[in-house]
């Protein structure tokens, strides 16, 4: 074969690799144009809302459909109490999980247990939610809500967070639900930068004379701080967006009750409810703004998280 | 000085105390995902019956089954795996091979981590106004391409991780031998990652295969068997999601049905992708 010969055969493999670059290229791109749509979308579709009720929608409680009145703080306080309700009981459980992975369970146990753990993070959220409404409400109604009510009901201060009748349903159960949700991916964060803590480092402490809990507070804690932060703010994240779980169990009330017990709404699931249903430019594009509110709050803590735990080498890619 | 003695056993009283605490952690963890599944399969087992698969979603008070909601469901997940996992795979490979270490790719990357946790409902939302509102009703479609939005970020995330791990060497290799970077990438990166690729897809799939979100304002629902990617059709998330608000004991159990169906689809989706992950790779695979 001659030179000449060859030259079709190489223009063509040129043509291909400048398209196959292209496309990837594009492919690349998308992941941004993607990002940019959304945020367009959800902006153009609040514009009506944003024009009528301005910044005051975050401050307001009505939401009134009939006289088209809306106001985002009812759904925003249930997102928020709900989210940290959850973290509340995710973050030593999974900080327990993570421990105990990494330094009490023997090695052959190791890896079907954390499977396990991480299963839980597979499961459906609509799985969740059919299960907290039908298994963990009516638990929470005839055991653990009566109790509370009795015992802390009274209590100064606190008092009032654990008033009112017994739902079953509401601000407490639905943070519950989404503690278990997110249970998984904190402690697998959590984990891995545990697992990053340099040896030498904890040798050095065991050779001073630490116990080994010494060596996990004193020494792998404090080094894997960032990491920690970023992993519990991971889960927040989740939280705050969670829909579907939140959606069975939370009661949508968009009235703000000082009770954990009472029902309440979250953003996520003011959207899942009302959406379809939703008539009148006004209504829809208040929902629009909610949604607004949320990914913007949720893109916050995620970024947030992610630069955290880029600082502490890239933990948590699959979480 | 204190005695010694005293206070090395109060260390290790408390060195066994915190110890028993994370192990307490750790069987609520396990305890809880145990009292789940139970649930599931005591409550759903007993629904389950050949008409599950063989009727339609019932109107209430009547007998039926959910095989209009499982055949939705699969078309949907399988078309939206179709368009979110080419395009995650072609974005992964631009960040592992021709943008490695670019400015570019450090963005592609930081807002990809970002979508693959962002709340599924606002993609519901842009997909409703974006092909909705423009088709002016709900569809088949619509709720894969939201589907395909969701898929999408896993498979570039993973993609670009497992075509990461390919050695160095094999590319140059390739190049040595005259082939352009696209030959390379497709008949030498793409087979020697195949088990770590097939491991994303098989995540995308379990990760899209239960979410209700992004389809209840897409692809909405249809009690009729519909196949016509045009009209809305059912799906098991919204079904069980519809049936386990209402009121009627028949409904309720068919929702049961369903989420023991998905469920057990999931992690076993979950569980193969660990399999091969474990079994084959990344490490053990690529070629070397």
């Amino acid at each position: 074969m001659t030179p000449d010969d060859l030259r079709p055969h190489v223009c063509r493999e040129a043509r291909i690799e400048r398209a196959f670059r292209a496309a990837t290229f594009s492919s690349a791109l998308l992941v941004l144009i993607l990002l940019a749509g959304v945020v367009a979308t959800l902006i153009i579709g609040a514009w009506p809302a944003l024009k009528t009720f301005g910044a005051g929608f975050v401050l307001r409680e009505k939401w009134n459909p009939v006289t088209e009145v809306f106001g985002g703080l009812g759904p925003l306080y249930g997102t928020v109490v709900t989210s940290l309700i959850a973290l509340l009981f995710a973050v030593p459980v999974s900080f327990g999980i993570a421990v105990f992975l990494t330094e009490v369970c023997p090695r052959w146990l190791r890896g079907p247990i954390a499977t396990a753990i991480e299963l839980l993070a597979s499961i459906p959220s609509i799985v969740y939610g059919i299960w907290g409404l039908f298994v963990l409400a009516p638990i929470l109604q005839r055991d653990v809500q009566p109790w509370l009510i009795d015992h802390w009901g009274a209590l100064p201060g606190i008092g009032r967070w654990f008033q009112g009748p017994p739902y079953g349903i509401g601000l407490l159960t639905a943070g519950l639900v989404l503690a278990i949700m997110i249970l998984p991916f904190i402690s697998s964060v959590m984990r891995e930068v545990f697992r990053m803590a340099p040896v030498s480092l904890k040798e050095a402490a065991y050779g001073i004379g630490a116990t080994r809990w010494n060596v996990v507070w004193h020494v792998v804690v404090p080094w894997s701080r960032a990491g920690l932060v970023g992993g519990i703010m991971l889960g927040l994240g989740r939280a705050l967006g969670e829909t579907m779980a939140v959606t069975f169990v939370i009661g949508n009330a968009h009235r703000i009750s000082a009770s954990l017990l009472a029902p309440a709404t979250t953003i996520s699931s003011v959207i899942a409810n009302e959406f379809s249903e939703a008539v009148g430019e006004l209504y829809v594009s208040s929902l629009f703004y909610l949604g607004l509110l949320l990914f913007m709050l949720t893109f916050a803590v995620i970024a947030g998280a992610r630069l955290l735990l880029r600082m502490s080498s890239g933990a948590g890619r699959g979480a | 000085m204190r005695d010694p003695g005293r206070y090395l056993r109060r260390r290790r009283i408390a060195d066994a105390l915190a110890f028993m605490a994370a192990g307490l952690a750790t069987f609520v963890g396990l305890a809880v995902l145990a009292a789940i599944l139970w649930t599931l399969l005591a409550r759903g087992i007993g629904g389950m019956s050949p008409g599950v698969f063989r009727q339609m979603t019932p109107a209430p008070g009547s007998d039926g089954g959910l095989l209009n909601a499982i055949v939705g469901s699969l078309a949907m997940t399988a078309l939206g795996t179709l368009i979110g996992a080419p395009v995650g795979l072609l974005a992964g490979s631009y960040l592992a091979e021709y943008g490695r270490g670019s400015r570019l790719s450090t963005v592609v990357r930081f807002i990809n981590d970002v979508l693959l946790s962002a709340p599924s409902i606002i993609i519901g939302l842009f997909i409703y106004t974006l092909l909705v509102l423009r088709m002016g009703h709900f569809s088949a479609i619509a709720g894969a391409v939201a589907l395909s939005l969701v898929a999408m970020p896993v498979m570039v995330g993973t993609a670009e991780d497992m075509l990461g791990l390919v050695p160095r060497s094999l590319r140059e290799g390739s190049a040595a031998l005259g082939a352009h970077p696209w030959r390379t990438i497709t008949r030498v990166v793409y087979p020697a990652a195949r088990n770590g690729l097939l491991t994303g897809l098989l995540l995308a799939v379990a990760r899209i295969s239960g979410e209700t979100a992004p389809l209840l304002f897409t692809a909405l629902n249809n009690q009729f068997w519909s196949t016509d990617l045009r009209q809305p059709i059912a799906n098991l998330p919204v079904v069980i999601f519809q049936f386990a608000m209402s009121p009627y004991q028949d409904w309720q159990r068919l929702a049961w049905v369903g989420a023991v169906l998905i469920t057990l689809f999931v992690l076993l989706l979950s569980i193969l992708a660990r399999a091969i992950a474990a079994l084959f790779g990344p490490h053990a695979n690529p070629g070397e």
